[in-house]
Order: structure tokens, then C-alpha cells, then sequence
């Protein structure tokens, strides 16, 4: 059949759809949600050691209930912001190649910030130095 | 003949510099630049907690630096941006729940959202120095 005669449904049905649906949206809301108390805390952690010398600040970071809801801030924090960085860049680099070698930076930048910040905490908590 | 994988020429939508800034407009763009901040700004957090996990030495380095002015100046900047995404992302959560998309209440939602966020700053580096 001539491509003319097709209707536009016709022309994209088959050829698959992107297979995430609302998963990328959805992810980025729980992230979000998560996010609004886990911010919270952390601004009253970082704040109550303003001007702190390193043996209160290894000592608060290393308590229990202060490491491993910061663990969270960490890792919540970098898959929400690789969620918006993806966003970003599928908004304004087209070019394939350029695209997904950011998108893979994106990935690699996020990995590494959640697994400094959470090993950093895992040492200090299980009192490494 | 047309052919039919040629693209339909729809009208182009007007770009940013076209349209008068409104509020809810500016508060949206604030919202991704701020986020593309808070990203750069993650390395920072990453670094001073690997600091603290290094030992005093270490961290006497990177708390120098923090504690100079760059290092306030970048920091105060961080404490904004993030209180500032933080209203903003609570703003598009109500939105996202499927309330306040009439006019006044989206325009007094980001009003808040500017508003909110420089109070916040001011008070947490109060309270910050403060504790100090």
C-alpha cells in the first residue's frame, strides 16, 4: 500500500512506543516527595555545625540517626537530579551522539556523587578513622 | 503528490524573549536553572563529606574554604537554590495533585515560591551564625 493511503495512526502503529510510559514522571515525583523532609533535615544538620571543627562534625555525622538519614539525602538526591539532568539534556542536545554521551555523563556523575557521599558516611559511621 | 512523511506545517510557538515575563513563567525557569545549580553544587556536598570522612587534616583544607568568602558567597548561593527548588517543587507537587491552576492561586503560589525562598536564606544563615 502506497504511504499516502495511510492513515497517521496507521503509519505509527507498530513501531513501538518509548516503553517507559509514566515511570520517568512517577519517579521523579516520589523522589520529590521524599526529598521535601529529607531537605528539611539536612538543613538543620548543616546548620547546627556552621563553623563546627572536624571532631564535632565526624562525631555528628557518624551517630546513627544522623548517618543514615543523610545516606538518604544522598542517594534520593542524585537519582532526582539525574532524572532532571536527563530532562535537560533531552530538552536541548538533539544531535544523537552529543546527546547520549551527555546522558551517560549524566549517569556517571550521579552514580559517583551517591557513592562518595554514601561511602564517606558508611566510614564515618562504622568509625573507619 | 504531498508526500505523507513530509512533516504537516504547523505554527511555531513564539520563543521565551517573545512573551512579557509573567511570574509563573520566571518561577518556572528559576526552577531548572536552580535544579542545573543544586547539581553542580551536589559535588561540593560530596567533597565535604568525604572530607569529614578523611580526617582533621583533610578537613581543615576544605572547611578554609568554605568558611572564605567564594566559599560563603557559593554556599549562600547553594542554601538559595535549594530552598528556592524546595518551594518549587512543593508548588508543582499541588499542582501535579490537580489544585491551584486558577490564575490567582498559581500567581500567589510563585509569588511564595520567591518570596519564601529569600526569607528562608536569610533566616537559616541567621540562625546559622547564630550557632556559630
Amino acid at each position: 500500500m502506497s504511504q499516502q493511503m495511510r492513515t497517521p495512526l496507521g503509519r505509527a502503529r507498530g513501531l513501538g512506543s518509548a516503553r517507559d510510559g509514566t515511570e520517568h514522571f512517577w519517579r521523579q515525583r516520589v523522589t520529590s516527595v521524599a526529598l521535601v523532609p529529607l531537605v528539611v533535615f539536612f538543613l538543620m544538620v548543616v546548620v547546627a555545625l556552621t563553623g563546627a571543627d572536624h571532631a564535632r562534625v565526624a562525631a555528628t555525622l557518624s551517630s546513627f540517626w544522623i548517618a543514615i538519614p543523610m545516606m538518604l539525602v544522598v542517594l534520593v538526591a542524585a537519582a532526582h537530579m539525574r532524572l532532571g539532568m536527563q530532562v535537560i539534556v533531552e530538552d536541548y542536545v538533539h544531535a544523537p551522539i552529543p546527546k547520549y554521551l551527555l546522558l551517560m555523563a549524566n549517569t556517571a556523575f550521579c552514580a559517583l556523587i551517591g557513592l562518595v557521599g554514601v561511602s564517606a558516611l558508611l566510614m564515618l559511621m562504622l568509625g573507619g578513622r | 503528490m504531498a508526500s505523507a512523511n513530509r512533516p504537516v506545517e504547523r505554527p511555531l510557538s513564539p520563543h521565551l524573549q517573545i512573551f512579557r515575563p509573567i511570574i509563573t513563567m520566571v518561577m518556572s525557569i528559576l526552577h531548572r536553572v536552580t535544579g542545573m545549580a543544586l547539581y553542580i553544587g551536589m559535588a561540593l556536598l560530596a567533597w565535604w563529606l568525604a572530607a569529614a570522612a578523611a580526617g582533621p587534616e583533610y578537613y581543615a583544607v576544605v572547611s578554609a574554604f568554605l568558611a572564605s568568602w567564594i566559599g560563603r558567597l557559593i554556599l549562600f548561593g547553594f542554601t538559595w537554590a535549594l530552598l528556592h527548588h524546595l518551594l518549587g517543587g512543593i508548588r508543582h507537587l499541588v499542582w501535579d495533585a490537580g489544585y491551584g491552576f486558577d490564575l490567582p492561586t498559581a500567581n500567589a503560589m510563585s509569588w511564595a515560591t520567591i518570596i519564601g525562598s529569600a526569607v528562608l536564606t536569610i533566616l537559616v544563615w541567621g540562625v546559622g551564625y547564630l550557632v556559630m
